[in-house]
């Protein structure tokens, strides 16, 4: 067996897959985030608690209803992604002429609202969820997990899938001309309102998606979002605001980078996305794959 | 010759129009009949974009009255106005630079049917169809502008509002606009054109409505044109 600089294999990889589940995650939230400030011009705070949204549905669902994890997964986003659409419809579509505080303000208030009457409902201890695929393989060098595998590969596919919906379809022709110039395409005939409302929905929903891949990995629990959505807001921010494709690569990139510090220097492995913000910050302000408006 | 006006297909009356605070049309009429091409022409600030805008709705705030086909369009929103069979190709030309010259082309949908085909467009436009695949914004000013007129020809829409479409652009660019136009008006398109160029018009439109201060002022048929001469002058400032 090999060894890189002391570290037994099994250790490397470990935190390799470990980053790379950690950066599906990454991926899918930060692409959410993408979709809705790209239309929206909404930093949208409320992203963490709609993923915990997400985990408890499915979660809901099983315990209460007997609803397998299978149906949970299609079932759990379009019930939270039609929770977004009424918020949107009731209280965001109020604030977009304002400054870019006052979104802030009403969607980290609606995060800690929400978060709070999970917690008051059912504590913050946390409900196991069990693996819908148990079971794993022994690749020789690591021990790979079905169901972690299944994660990283079905979140890879949920943000190919995104990315394609946007830049090589109709709908994303929409999207993306009245990111631009939403008079003109309105006073093209199309209902732009309306585009608006169902994107938030969209990106709502990938959040949830995101909450219910999570729950069988983590305990389904009312704060479960509340530092992952501090990373995931990193990773914006490095990735570029309002970027597809630089949301998608930052998101995987840094979950391996996070991964690879844990293995190296472990102490560092909390802060080092922070680190890499700073840097970037400070080299390429508009972030790695954004444009300066 | 007074030209025999076709059945009215646009009429604006009344027309007020605000930009927060500001207002800038106080009480604009004009008509345009099935088949006509008339122009709004004014000096800088007469109102003559701002009454485009207030057709098409995308001003703040607007009063009076603007029917289509007899129907009422104030109070209610743009998309509707479109859908009705109103195409807006706007002075900055509005061309999207997150998308290629096709998507630009493909992007307003089709409203009515009778518009043209796309291969008919890139007949129309040929450098079009040889830059299909290049960024919107990375065309030429002519080619920008050939790509904004283009790309409502595909929707149907009966009555085309345009504003400008020869601003800054060379002699030889605004004659080929000008040989569009006029095929466009043998099409059986209703063009309402606002226009800067004051002998650039003349060579198109049917009828000149004169703006000043936010109001229309004058209508001087094409054939009258001549003997008009120094009163346009004196209203255009040039």
């Amino acid at each position: 067996m090999f060894e890189l600089l002391g570290i037994p294999p099994q250790a490397l990889f470990g935190q390799l897959l470990l980053g790379l589940i950690n950066g599906a995650f990454y991926a899918m939230l930060s692409l959410g985030l993408a979709v809705i400030f790209g239309m929206l011009n909404v930093i949208n705070f409320t992203h963490g608690a709609q993923y915990m949204m997400g985990a408890f549905a499915a979660w809901l669902m099983l315990t209460i209803l007997d609803i397998p994890f299978w149906v949970a997964l299609v079932l759990a986003p379009l019930v939270v992604g039609l929770f977004g659409i009424v918020l949107e419809k009731v209280l965001l579509k109020r604030i977009y002429h304002l400054d870019h505080l006052y979104g802030f303000l009403l969607t980290f208030g609606l995060a800690l609202v929400i978060e709070g009457l999970f917690q008051w409902k059912w504590g913050s201890s946390g409900a196991p969820y069990p693996s819908p695929i148990p079971g794993g393989t022994n690749l020789g060098f690591m021990f790979l997990p079905t169901y972690r595998g299944f994660v990283v590969v079905a979140a890879l596919v949920i943000c190919l899938v995104t990315w394609y919906g946007i830049e090589r379809t109709k709908f994303g022709a929409y999207l993306r001309a009245a990111t631009e110039n939403p008079t003109l395409v309105r006073a093209f005939g199309i209902n732009v309102p309306r585009l608006i409302t169902l994107t938030y929905g969209l990106g709502v929903g990938l959040a949830a998606l995101a909450g219910v891949l999570a729950a069988p990995i983590q305990q389904v629990s009312a704060l479960m979002g509340v530092n992952l959505v501090l990373v995931v807001f990193a990773v914006v921010v490095i990735g570029g605001m309002g970027s597809i494709m630089g949301s998608i690569v930052t998101g995987f990139g840094l979950g391996l980078v996070e991964g690879l510090t844990k293995v190296f220097y472990p102490p560092a492995s909390n802060t080092v996305i922070f680190v890499v913000m700073a840097i970037v910050l400070l080299v390429k302000p508009a972030g790695l794959f954004g444009q300066t408006k | 010759m007074v030209p025999v006006m076709a059945e009215t297909l646009l009429k604006v009356d009344g027309l007020q129009a605000w930009y927060g605070e500001s207002h800038i049309l106080h009480g604009v009429g004009f008509e345009i009949g099935h088949g006509e091409l008339v122009t709004l022409l004014g000096r800088n600030g007469a109102g003559k974009t701002t009454t485009l805008k207030s057709v098409m709705g995308i001003v703040e705030k607007r009063t009076g009255s603007v029917t289509f086909e007899g129907r009422q369009l104030v109070g209610h929103p743009s998309n509707e106005i479109a859908r009705l069979g109103i195409a807006y190709c706007p002075e900055e030309r509005g061309i999207f630079s997150s998308l290629n010259v096709e998507e630009n082309l493909l992007l307003p949908p089709v409203v009515k049917p009778g518009g043209m085909s796309l291969a008919e467009i890139y007949q129309l436009f040929p450098n079009l169809e040889e830059r299909r695949r290049s960024q919107g914004t990375k065309l030429s000013g002519g080619e920008q502008q050939m790509l904004a007129i283009g790309r409502i020809l595909r929707t149907g829409a009966p009555l085309l509002l345009l504003d400008e479409p020869t601003e800054g652009l060379a002699p030889v660019i605004v004659q080929r606009i000008g040989d569009i136009i006029r095929q466009l008006k043998s099409r059986g398109f209703t063009i309402l054109l606002v226009e800067q160029n004051f002998h650039f018009a003349a060579t198109v439109a049917d009828r000149h409505y004169v703006m000043e201060d936010g109001r229309v002022v004058d209508m001087i048929a094409s054939a009258d044109v001549q003997q008009n001469i120094g009163k346009l002058q004196a209203y255009l400032g040039v």
